[in-house]
């Protein structure tokens, strides 16, 4: 009974939650600083504000915000009209009608164009005599490192290398931040980079110009699904026209050089005298929310296991093909991958971007161990004990319940005592999603390329596996039947 | 009463029993015995429904065993097998009431019958609050027991039940369950591989091979009347098991 009490609790929270606005952030600095500003303004009209940081890239974003799990997010329009709409050309008025009928608005642009482009070492491209996209040509044996995205993308790679008619021999995807690092050791020597990336002035590089005016313009503005409150949608659209390009780079500095995003957004307020005090969390609020959210989706996906996961054993105990293909299924969920499994997913109605896919995946992970030890446990009573129960006389429900399960509870256990290790580890990948706990910082961290937003998340992570081993194994003292303690 | 009428049971290529009647009257104390694998094992746990007949009828006290018989049916019966078959998780206390406290009988009725049982089978009621891997092979066996006479049942079966005990445990048994049969008179069907345990316990022998009775009677009928050349055979080999 305690258990569902607590069960309708956490659905209560998650619904009282959904009055919040949502916004979300890409996978970088810069979208980090936005989605700050607009937590900043979101607030200060009024409103609870919540920012998911980094949650992916375009396509997620996108999602999120069609499928209602977020309200806003910084976008650029190049982006919108080139990935999104897939529409080339179109003018802001043409975007926002086309936005439209996909219950989305978007705002003035904010102020500066951050363009795709591609950079080279200052020293390197001088000694090649490299100025322009058009000088690639004659470089073929460069290597080159662009993002994955920037790879894939319509306007990216393929188009601007067929449209210069450049080859290069070596062409590889990295991460945004380790290119950077990668360019500045020499291991690379371009690759693509948003024209108001701090590093262009942090690494001394060279900007090539775009001489056949290639890339479009990505001018920043923050899409908002329609039916966002008024007051929020006021807000973040008294922000166009406020942000020029040299403002958003020295931003971008910044926040790249202190990991401190409400920081540099505190900065474009204090610029305007405006009240610049950003809500900030100290370190140990942070691990406080993200330990909370972590044990939040640990315990609802693993409590969920238990209760499908034992009579699902059960069935797999009895002899025939029924019990083969339940393990058989649980088996082969356990070999995908958890990003695989995520992205089988998030287009199901109903799940999306959100929490409850990070539930139903850790809950798809959690089972087999579930499953298989109380199968295991069942198999394991020796035959002239189940006899001498079944001649007693007691109907089959009662020798399950009064017998079976608990000589079996043991085993049971120790495969919901996996499941939760595991689980507590898996979790991480929820941050994928929006979904939050532990995993935000390292996810974070890796698309910074910081190691000690890395390490916020990932030892209180360690940390709470331990925690969790030590709670079960004290659970076992008090819930192996002693009898069968004594018995070793 | 039990009855079995025809009764046969083949595992894969293996005849367990082969089309076989008997009856077990009431008060009446019948030892099966007979070689390892001659079905006497299967017989026994088909009274009590552990094992389906392939043909033939089982009726207990004029009741036919099936499906939906087999619950009421098990209650009516006390079945012992060796090492006791108690539950490792619960205490000897819980091992013995569990059927009791499952049909809700009132506690000081319990507790009453549990008083008496102890007497019946010479177990020290302190040992009931152990768990049975603190017992010693000879106590587990007298839990067994109680747990078996606990509802008063007209019909108990045993299967093998002293054969894991070392011959001192073993004989100061087989004296409590001689009185204990005598005392009770109830219908006692007990399997073992001894010919002096079946003789010194049961009025009744039936000799057994691969899944047919080869004589039914008292041991004086075995020694003087030999159905068959087997009979003296397997006398004789039990004697020697004795004087080596």
């Amino acid at each position: 009974m305690r258990l569902w009490a607590a069960v309708c609790l956490m659905i209560a929270a998650c619904l009282c939650a959904a009055q919040t606005v949502s916004i979300g952030s890409k996978k970088f600095t810069e979208s980090y600083v936005l989605g700050e500003i607009a937590k900043k303004v979101v607030h200060d009209a009024g409103l609870d504000a919540e920012h998911k940081q980094g949650m992916g890239a375009t396509a997620i974003l996108w999602e999120a915000l069609e499928g209602g799990s977020i309200q806003i997010y910084p976008e650029y329009t190049g982006t919108i009209s080139e990935e999104i709409l897939k529409h080339p050309g179109l003018d802001d008025e043409g975007l926002r009608r086309e936005l439209k009928t996909h219950g989305i608005g978007m705002t003035g642009e904010l102020g500066f164009n951050n363009t795709y482009a591609l950079v080279m070492k200052r020293g390197r491209a001088a000694a090649l005599g490299i100025h322009s996209i058009s000088d690639l040509k004659n470089h073929p044996n460069l290597t080159a490192g662009p993002t994955h995205e920037f790879l894939e993308r319509k306007d990216g790679w393929k188009p601007l290398a067929e449209r210069y008619g450049f080859h290069l021999a070596s062409v590889k995807g990295i991460d945004h931040a380790l290119g950077y690092a990668a360019l500045n050791s020499g291991q690379i020597d371009l690759k693509d980079c948003y024209s108001t990336d701090a590093e262009i002035q942090k690494y001394d590089l060279t900007v090539l110009k775009d001489d056949l005016g290639f890339f479009p313009q990505y001018k920043a503005v923050y899409l908002y699904r329609l039916d966002t409150p008024a007051r929020a949608i006021q807000a973040i659209s008294s922000l166009a026209g406020t942000i020029s390009e040299p403002e958003m780079i020295r931003l971008n500095a910044e926040a790249g050089k202190t990991k401190d995003y409400a920081t540099a957004a505190s900065m474009y307020f204090h610029d305007r005298g405006l009240n610049a005090v950003v809500a900030r969390e100290s370190l140990a609020q942070k691990i406080a929310r993200w330990t909370a959210r972590h044990l939040e989706l640990v315990g609802i996906s693993l409590l969920l296991a238990i209760i499908v996961g034992i009579p699902l054993g059960i069935v797999a105990s009895r002899p025939g093909p029924l019990g083969s293909a339940i393990l058989g299924l649980t088996g082969i969920v356990q070999t995908i991958p958890s990003l695989a499994l995520l992205a089988l997913l998030v287009p199901i109605p109903f799940l999306g971007i959100s929490a409850g896919t990070a539930i139903v995946a850790l809950f798809l992970y959690s089972l087999l161990p579930i499953v298989r030890n109380t199968a295991t446990g069942l198999q394991s009573i020796p035959p002239p004990l189940k006899e001498a129960a079944a001649a007693l006389g007691l109907e089959p429900g009662a020798r399950l319940r009064k017998i079976y399960l608990p000589m079996a509870s043991r085993t049971i256990l120790a495969g919901i005592k996996t499941s939760g290790i595991i689980n507590v580890g898996t979790a991480t990948i929820a941050a994928l999603i929006g979904a939050g706990g532990l995993g935000e910082p390292i996810i974070s961290g890796l698309a910074l390329n910081d190691n000690q937003t890395i390490l916020e998340g990932a030892i209180p992570a360690a940390i709470l596996a331990i925690l969790v081993q030590l709670l079960f194994d004290a659970m076992d003292r008090y819930l192996i039947p002693k009898g069968l303690r004594a018995g070793g | 009463m039990i009855e079995l009428a025809g009764v046969s049971k083949r595992y894969g290529a293996t005849t367990a029993l082969s089309s076989l009647s008997i009856r077990f009257g009431d008060h009446e104390t019948t030892a099966l015995i007979g070689p390892s694998g001659c079905g006497k094992s299967t017989l026994l746990r088909m009274i009590v429904g552990l094992v389906e007949p392939d043909t033939g009828v089982v009726e207990v006290d004029g009741e036919r065993l099936t499906a939906r018989t087999e619950q009421q049916i098990r209650r009516k019966i006390g079945y012992v097998i060796q090492d006791g078959g108690l539950f490792p998780h619960w205490t000897c206390r819980q091992n013995v009431v569990v059927m009791a406290a499952h049909l809700k009988t009132p506690p000081a009725d319990i507790e009453q019958r549990v008083r008496e049982l102890c007497e019946v089978t010479r177990l020290p009621a302190e040992m009931l609050d152990r768990y049975p891997a603190e017992l010693s092979g000879g106590q587990r066996q007298r839990v067994g027991l109680m747990r078996a006479l606990m509802l008063r049942p007209n019909i108990l079966l045993l299967d093998e039940p002293l054969a894991a005990l070392d011959p001192l445990v073993r004989s100061a048994l087989q004296d409590d369950l001689k009185r204990l049969f005598e005392t009770f008179g109830q219908t006692v069907v007990m399997v073992t591989h001894d010919m002096g345990e079946a003789a010194y316990l049961a009025g009744r022998i039936v000799l057994m091979r691969e899944g047919s009775i080869v004589q039914d009677g008292s041991l004086e009928d075995f020694q003087i009347r030999p159905a068959e050349p087997f009979v003296a055979e397997f006398l004789n080999a039990q004697r020697r098991l004795v004087a080596l």
